[in-house]
């Protein structure tokens, strides 16, 4: 494996008595590609969320780049900047204009240049087919071109590592397609990548490990041929079988 | 009949230039409610940004625990007896401006209600918009003034401006404390005159007028609000 870019170890969650992850240790190296599957309430947007600690873990630690950001005195905001977020609402801002909202964070935050954010965010619209939008607001755009958009709006910050919180779950069926391209594409460009997903077909072609959580537990993972093809654990057949 | 209701016109308002009790009365009341409207929209603010703070990083405990007890306090008892708590026993031994002191409790009393319509616009936007923000490496200060304020701001100026518009009306119980505001201006003239009638008439339409000019206008500019967002 690649060098390690993300080290969870035994990772608690709890909601009040409802416990939401259960010891959760994994590894993630730079350039990984890993699709995180299960059923619904079984705790995958959880452990997304923890990542960035958008959730607050219950217990255990996390480290990325070997910096323990669960310690309270990491400064948290610091290493959200290298770590972008990609949610199933998109979560755009509707007050700005596509371009507005992608160089407001690398003005504010990293002290860019106008023109250098601007630079930058025209260069990610032209990959993902919206250069022409950039005036535009959000609410103009399809759910596909907003969530296109959301993504360019993470990868202008240049992060380390992207995450997805299901973020083809709330697209109609013909704009899945878009937005997966340009995911498959930024794993081409070996962006580290940590993709909750019912998608299955995607998972099975991009990915390079399949990881399944169920009832807050990794239960199992494994490359996607032999995740798909053999699944050893009772769940995961049941789960496959009804998913596949 | 004319010639009966334009004598008690004459009386009314002509005689003794008595027309000046309204207009001068209104004067006092468009001063009163707009620094008590500016008063309550600062307090409004700060009390809305406070427990939001709170509520979201854990800071500022004891300025919360007064911001809720300023709250409690004041939606929970009538704005008469707040001003007349003010001028009487606030200010028992110092003399001070009737209309300042109107000012102070209205802007008091706005406040409270201001800071609840600032937290509900704040609330009223999905917690993505914050989530965002924050995933994306803004501190809690930084995604309240570049994503969510704007975006509450917009969503409450309709209300805040029906504020207004009730405050306006509300300042006429100030005349409790001989404040001589556009109400105790038809009430003096009613006095000298001994008809109750066409002064406080009189005082009705004005309110009703002014209140249906703004009314009107709140909803042009909410018709350009909608109009302008997304």
């Amino acid at each position: 494996m690649a060098e390690t870019l993300i080290r969870v170890e035994h990772l608690h969650k709890r909601f009040g008595d409802n416990v939401v992850l259960k010891d959760i240790s994994v590894e993630i190296g730079k350039g990984d590609v890993v699709c995180v599957v299960g059923p619904s309430g079984g705790g995958k947007s959880t452990f997304l969320r923890c990542l960035n600690r958008l959730e607050e873990p219950s217990g255990g630690h996390i480290y990325f780049d070997g910096v323990d950001i669960c310690d309270k005195k990491t400064n948290i905001d610091l290493h959200r900047q290298h770590m972008g977020m990609v949610f199933q609402q998109f979560n755009l801002f509707p007050h700005m204009t596509v371009m507005k909202n992608l160089t407001t964070a690398p003005m504010k935050l990293q002290k860019k240049s106008q023109e250098e954010a601007e630079r930058y965010a025209y260069e990610l619209l032209e990959k993902v087919g919206l250069r022409d939008r950039a005036s535009d607001y959000p609410s103009a755009l399809s759910g596909g071109q907003q969530q296109r958009i959301a993504i360019v709006r993470a990868l202008c910050m240049q992060p380390e590592v992207m995450l997805f919180d299901e973020p083809t779950s709330a697209l109609d069926p013909e704009m899945v397609g878009e937005v997966l391209n340009v995911m498959r594409d930024l794993a081409r460009d070996k962006m580290t990548m940590i993709v909750v997903t019912h998608e299955m077909g995607f998972a099975r072609e991009v990915a390079n490990r399949v990881m399944f959580l169920d009832d807050g537990e990794f239960v199992e993972e494994g490359p996607p041929d032999v995740f798909f093809a053999q699944p050893k654990s009772e769940r995961l057949k049941s789960f496959l079988g009804k998913v596949l | 009949m004319f010639q009966e209701f334009w004598q008690k016109f004459e009386l009314n308002f002509i005689a003794d230039n008595r027309w000046q009790y309204l207009t001068n009365g209104l004067a006092v009341t468009l001063r009163v409610t707009f620094f008590a409207v500016l008063m309550g929209l600062f307090l409004g603010f700060a009390v809305a940004m406070i427990r939001n703070a709170h509520e979201h990083t854990g800071r500022f405990k004891i300025l919360n625990a007064l911001c809720s007890l300023y709250l409690t306090v004041i939606r929970g008892t009538p704005v008469l007896v707040q001003l007349l708590l003010i001028y009487f026993a606030v200010f028992a031994s110092v003399r001070v401006d009737k209309a300042f002191t109107a000012i102070l409790a209205f802007g008091i009393n706005s406040g409270a209600y201001q800071a609840e319509i600032f937290r509900s616009g704040i609330q009223s936007l999905p917690k993505g918009q914050f989530e965002a923000g924050r995933s994306l490496g803004f501190t809690y200060f930084q995604t309240m003034t570049t994503i969510i304020m704007p975006q509450a701001i917009r969503n409450v100026i309709p209300t805040l401006c029906n504020e207004f518009i009730v405050l306006l009306k509300e300042t006429s119980v100030a005349s409790y404390i001989a404040l001589e505001d556009l109400t105790k201006g038809g009430d003096i003239i009613r006095s000298r005159t001994f008809d109750p009638f066409m002064p406080l008439m009189a005082v009705a339409l004005i309110y009703l007028a002014i209140v249906m000019v703004l009314t009107y206008g709140v909803k042009k500019l909410e018709q350009r609000l909608a109009k302008a967002s997304h």
